[in-house]
């Protein structure tokens, strides 16, 4: 028998709760977690009410470069100036609309496929017809649109079309180089190990170099391919060769039981592949997939040495106007502002898939 | 009891395999007959897994002849899926997909093996449900279960498939103490169905009650092939009395 007066009497330990009490346990509970309280609160002192200051108190948001010069606050009027140059560069300012519309359909079927509830075929065509879409009001030509070449276009989109495309068709050829890497055939594993170290030996930038200044040789006199498009490739491929070990890694995880209890099923190589292994190993890289698709979206910042004019470029070209010459801080704060905004919502994106994923096991 | 009239369905002639260096199967020699039920056992290492691994090419031997049902195990990719259609096989470890429910895992050879319909699968899936009677866990994930529960339903994923025969690779061995009867429970069913079974198990009460015939394994080798009565009351070999010994209390 067991003893129920005891086992009544004894409760859980009190804990307390509250504002106060979280306070006191992790910033005053002893002597020296006072004072580094104290040094903390007095380096805050220090830092935060001039920042606020430059930043919003002693401002200008739309005064002309001469005044603002004057002033000791942030000179937000470089970007109120300068901000469609920054976003769209050399696009025709008259059709500025048609990139924004771009990027905003975009944004609107990125929100769409955060609920798993709906990914299924017909998500899949509306990001077709989506690409299609914002490629039609980039380039023009047809519905009446101004054509406008791929040479003029610039700033964010430009950014956003590197690296969402080079993500795109990197992501599956990592998975196909992984697979080939870890294959029994020695032919097309000496082929995916080759071609992994290759690229991951040579910096993007000298892919870049090449794929602007050597590529051209290769190709038949006449055939021209144009800048943006040799740059995407580079991108592409080397995306594609960091992916492949991630997914790599991912493979390595999955228990050998998996695939043999797939193969005793009788499901053929690309079965086992596509329905029992890659869903699981994709899972469990999820975070550093990601890492890379960030760092794929920051990388596209170097397509200046071939003349692109990415979204760090424009903002580095209105920083060199004359009449805004100074103002770099305010200028790049605003880019950093930018990237930060899509990286960190790819960074919850991915969160956000990883919890839907996770439901169920 | 061994049927010499019924058709043989598992033809093992001379077989040998290495692991690098080591010697795993020497000389192994098994011919089983439709609907007999076999109980392999012997210490580990003995080689038992190896050996009813090569009946679906998970392991490859590398001398003799296997044929399954009329069909050799060569390097020919076509027979190897030919025969994995028909031989089915129970896991120590379950290996059930964890990305995947129950009733998912059920319907994937049906589906994309033997390309029958969705609703074909499902309702295949849900008769062998029934079957090992967790009807109720069809949409449940694996981790949701427990090991009997996940035991039952990777059986029942093989019997989906509708195998000739069904191989089962020491399958109540991860298993709690309380879950073992239940797997067990739908072993014995099937061998009353006339299922034919090759089982490596410890479960020597399992093999009294179903097997036509047991056989022991020691480094490699089949060292006795015997009815149950035989082999647990009048072992043949010293190394099977001296294994008995150990195991039986």
């Amino acid at each position: 028998m067991i003893n129920n007066e005891v086992t009544d009497i004894i409760g859980p330990p009190v804990m307390k709760n509250g504002w106060g009490a979280w306070i006191n346990r992790n910033l005053f509970s002893s002597w020296f977690n006072t004072v580094l309280t104290a040094i903390c609160l007095y380096t805050l002192w220090l830092i935060v009410p001039p920042l606020i200051k430059w930043f919003f108190i002693n401002a200008h948001w739309n005064i002309p470069a001469e005044e603002c010069r004057l002033g000791d606050g942030a000179c937000w009027s470089f970007i109120v100036h300068n901000f469609r140059f920054i976003l769209f560069g050399f696009y025709p300012f008259e059709h500025h609309w048609r990139p924004a519309l771009a990027i905003l359909l975009f944004g609107i079927i990125t929100l769409v496929s955060i609920n798993k509830n709906w990914w299924n075929r017909k998500l899949m065509y509306l990001w077709l017809v989506t690409f299609l879409g914002m490629a039609i009001l980039m380039k023009g030509g047809i519905a009446g649109l101004t054509p406008v070449t791929a040479d003029r276009w610039g700033g964010l989109p430009l950014t956003l079309i590197l690296s969402v495309t080079g993500i795109l068709f990197a992501y599956p050829a990592g998975i196909l180089l992984a697979l080939g890497r870890c294959s029994k055939m020695v032919g097309i594993r000496a082929i995916c190990v080759g071609y992994i170290e290759l690229i991951r030996g040579v910096p993007l930038i000298s892919l870049l170099f090449m794929a602007s200044v050597m590529f051209p040789l290769f190709l038949p006199d006449g055939v021209v391919i144009n800048k943006l498009l040799r740059a995407q490739i580079a991108i592409i491929l080397f995306a594609a060769a960091y992916l492949a070990e991630t997914v790599r890694g991912g493979l390595q995880t999955i228990p050998k039981g998996q695939y043999e209890a797939a193969s005793a099923l009788g499901l053929s190589y690309f079965q086992q592949m596509r329905l029992i292994i890659l869903p699981q190993a994709l899972k469990t890289v999820i975070p550093s997939t990601v890492n890379i698709f960030i760092s794929t979206f920051k990388d596209t910042s170097l397509v200046v040495i071939v003349a692109l004019f990415d979204l760090l470029a424009t903002t580095k070209a209105s920083l060199a106007n004359p009449e805004w010459l100074g103002f770099s801080r305010e200028g790049y704060i605003f880019v950093a502002v930018i990237y930060f905004t899509f990286c960190f919502s790819m960074s919850r994106f991915s969160i956000n898939i990883e919890k839907e994923l996770n439901r169920g096991y | 009891m061994e049927n010499s009239d019924s058709e043989i369905i598992i033809q093992i002639t001379n077989m040998h395999k290495w692991f690098g260096d080591f010697h795993v199967l020497k000389d192994i020699n098994l011919a089983v007959h439709k609907g007999e039920r076999i109980v392999v056992c012997g210490p580990s290492g003995s080689g038992k897994s190896t050996m009813i691994r090569c009946i679906n090419r998970l392991e490859e031997h590398e001398r003799g002849r296997i044929v399954v049902d009329d069909i050799e195990i060569t390097n020919d990719m076509k027979n190897i899926d030919q025969i994995r259609a028909e031989v089915g096989m129970v896991f120590q470890q379950f290996n059930l997909f964890p990305h995947m429910t129950i009733l998912e895992n059920l319907t994937l050879g049906p589906k994309w093996v033997q390309k029958h319909s969705a609703n074909e699968s499902e309702d295949l899936a849900m008769k062998y449900l029934k079957r090992v009677r967790i009807v109720e866990q069809a949409h449940k994930y694996p981790g949701q279960l427990s090991g009997g529960q996940q035991q039952r339903a990777a059986i029942a994923r093989s019997l989906c498939m509708h195998p000739k025969v069904l191989l089962f690779d020491e399958p109540t061995s991860a298993l709690d103490p309380e879950m073992v009867k239940e797997v067990l429970d739908v072993m014995i069913s099937l061998a009353e169905e006339g299922m034919t079974m090759i089982v490596v198990t410890h479960e020597m009460g399992f093999a009294k009650q179903v097997a036509d015939r047991v056989i022991f394994m020691d480094e490699g080798q089949i060292i006795e092939e015997n009815i149950p009565h035989i082999f647990f009351n009048d072992p043949h070999h010293e190394r099977t009395r001296l294994f008995l010994k150990q195991i039986l209390p």
